[in-house]
């Protein structure tokens, strides 16, 4: 077994909650130690190896100057590079800052802002190439499981790309937006989670980003016409994938 | 002139960023001693102005992936009581179950995963697994049943959806809640287990009396509400948090140093719980402490890896109670928008952890106030450790960094939560 894939597992600027994911697959936590051979993980392990790796899961985003030369490190040592979480692939909800002057948010939280080197949040694709996206806030269990299937099999793992709907249709859900007059996100958003907050009685919140080419215009449209004000339009799309392409219109400048 | 300078660039088992630095002199003085937590702020209390007050919670949920529950409460507790709204003693239970299963899942990682591999002489539970794989399984199957109560309550176990102002968005079925207690019956001697474990490993014998603070109640063991209470005389409600406790900035660490007003540093978390607790813990945890042999109240702060498997029991008890009372009926939620401040502190599972949200008219969110517990920490850790190091300043100087390293771990940080 000298040819198990070498992983490491990093956390930028990010809540550790997609680390935590993957030490919440308690079942397959010990035959995972058996196929991988994890050689850097700081919030597991205290002698970490830093040469090179097959896979490296990264999470968080790049939010100060040091974590851009960190990421630059970490793609010249890796072979297969996952952004790990929305975070990773755009900032996820630390995002919202970004809409703010950076002097006014630095402000508010500390008495003194020479010790503070923070910048705006993006993604890591902004600084470096990104081999493989885990969408989610936190990324579906199952989604990891795919990824260490895929990553075993030398094979791309299959993600989904449709929207949070056609999981509300596989649970039978009656729909919030066009039966309930529910603002949901549902329709503009990638699924992953099993439509779990439709399920659960809430409207989608967005915390998988973007589906593939969602038509957020529109979906704005039907909010506007359901009586939201500009206003909470784009507190929904500047939310967890505010600076996404996708979503940046809708968002506002 | 310095002799031995400790240091680490980057503390390992821990929850997010943070380094350490001291140098020791010739003659033995401590000095340039620094937890430099350098975790990317991510300006939570900035950006949550402009939001409304019922996206609050879910956007705090983001502050911490490890207690993303006790982030939640505590911000629901605060908008309520903006809003003067007080909610079903279902939807207090509901929570109060929900915020338990995330200390369980919580602590058992701090445990096992985090800091066990020290006190049994590993670099990590990964070959510690292969040599005790009974102790390992049993700290997965403990997790698990926090993350699967967490789970069927809040729908996932990493930012739950179900918990909003004033209630649930659905109910979890009584047919699976009973599957959990049994589970829960069937854990009670793992936790037993894990008590005996933490009380036969060796700890360092180090004591070092300071203000320990956590909320307080009669009639139960606080999780979700209380009264700030502290050793030292300390005793106020929530609403009056900021007249006793404020921060200071250190240059040197993104997370701001918390000090009671007029004295000094202080700790929160399990052992404080534990200490000013100890009457309201169910009958079996109070004879598990007792059968460790280790007296509370207690001022070792290596003995808060034992007193988060006391609180494991105890813990378990409690959910029990609490499945057993509940009737799960459909409620209505009711909530009028108005102006007003409002702030709550709750038991995260690393200890007291404050909110507080000024809102207009409108709902939307006009200044935010946070405060979680490895803020509150910081500069204690920083104050232990000054007198620690004094206790074992002849062993090599890789040992004193193992076990410097090893005082941070029994605190349990949650740097990113500090930061935020």
């Amino acid at each position: 077994m000298n040819k198990k894939p070498k992983m490491a597992i990093f956390k930028f600027t990010g809540c550790a909650g997609c680390q935590l994911e993957f030490l919440h697959l308690e079942d397959e936590f010990l035959d995972l130690l058996d196929l991988f051979d994890i050689r850097y993980w700081k919030m597991i392990k205290r002698d970490n190896d830093e040469k090179e790796w097959d896979i490296s899961l990264v999470e968080g985003g790049i939010s100060t100057p040091r974590e851009i030369e960190e990421i630059k490190q970490i793609r010249k040592k890796t072979k297969f590079l996952v952004a790990f979480g929305d975070c990773a692939i755009g900032g996820c909800i630390p995002s919202i800052r970004n809409w703010t002057p950076q002097m006014e948010v630095e402000d508010y939280v500390y008495p003194d802002t020479s010790s503070i080197h923070s910048m705006k949040v993006t993604g890591i694709g902004e600084y470096v190439k990104v081999d493989e996206i885990l969408k989610g806030c936190p990324p579906h269990r199952d989604t990891l499981i795919e990824l260490f299937k895929s990553a075993l099999l030398k094979i791309r793992p299959r993600l989904r790309k449709h929207s949070v709907c056609v999981e509300c249709k596989f649970n039978d859900n009656e729909c919030l937006l066009t039966s309930k007059k529910m603002a949901c996100m549902g329709p503009v958003i990638s699924a992953g989670c099993g439509a779990i907050c439709p399920t659960l009685g809430r409207v989608c919140e967005g915390c998988f980003g973007p589906m593939s080419n969602p038509n957020a215009a529109a979906l704005a449209e039907i909010f506007k016409d359901m009586g939201l004000n500009d206003k909470d339009i784009k507190r929904k799309f500047r939310k967890y994938a505010g600076m996404s392409p996708e979503f940046r219109m809708e968002a506002g400048h | 002139m310095k002799e031995k300078t400790i240091k680490v660039d980057y503390i390992a088992r821990v929850e997010g960023q943070g380094a350490l630095n001291l140098d020791i002199t010739k003659d033995g003085k401590i000095e340039n001693l620094q937890f430099q937590v350098f975790e990317p702020p991510r300006f939570f209390e900035s950006f949550l102005i402009g939001r409304r007050y019922d996206e609050v919670m879910e956007l705090t949920s983001r502050i911490c992936g490890i207690c993303p529950v006790a982030h939640q409460i505590t911000s629901l507790r605060a908008i309520e009581n903006a809003l003067c709204i007080e909610p079903s003693q279902q939807t207090k239970d509901l929570r109060k179950l929900i915020a338990i299963s995330a200390h369980i899942q919580s602590n058992v990682l701090s445990m096992y995963f985090l800091s066990l591999p020290d006190l049994m002489g590993y670099e990590s539970i990964i070959p510690m697994a292969k040599d005790h794989n009974k102790i390992v399984k049993r700290g997965l199957k403990l997790k698990k049943l926090g993350n699967d109560i967490t789970d069927l309550i809040g729908g996932r176990a990493v930012h739950p959806v179900t918990m909003l102002v004033d209630g649930f968005s659905a109910l979890p079925s009584k047919n699976k809640l009973q599957v959990i207690r049994k589970r829960l019956k069937e854990a009670k001697q793992d936790a037993f287990d894990t008590v005996d474990l933490f009380s036969e490993v060796e700890i360092p014998e180090f004591t070092r009396k300071c203000e320990h603070i956590a909320i307080s109640d009669p009639k139960e063991y606080a999780i979700n509400k209380g009264r700030f209470k502290s050793t030292e005389g300390l005793d106020t409600e929530e609403t009056f948090y900021r007249d006793h406790i404020y921060e200071k900035q250190a240059a040197y660490s993104t997370a701001l140093h918390s000090h009671v007003r007029n004295r000094d540093s202080f700790m929160v978390g399990p052992l404080p719980r534990v200490n000013i607790n100890f009457k309201q813990l169910s009958s079996d945890a109070k004879e598990a402490a007792k059968r460790s042999g280790i007296k509370f109240p207690n001022y070792n702060p290596f003995v808060s890896h034992l007193a988060r498997a006391i609180e494991l029991v105890h813990d378990i008890d409690e959910s029990i109670k609490i499945i057993d009372r509940l009737q799960l009926k459909e409620e209505k939620r009711e909530i009028t928008c108005k102006s007003g401040y409002g702030s709550a502190i709750t038991e995260a599972p690393r200890g007291s952890l404050y909110h507080g949200f000024d809102l207009d008219n409108n709902g939307i969110v006009r200044g935010a106030d946070i405060v979680p517990p490895t803020a509150h920490n910081a500069y204690n850790i920083e104050k232990d450790m000054n007198e620690f190091v004094k206790t074992i300043i002849d062993l090599p100087l890789d040992e004193i960094t193992l076990k410097c390293e090893m005082l941070v771990r029994a605190y349990d940080p949650c740097i990113s939560c500090s930061v935020h």
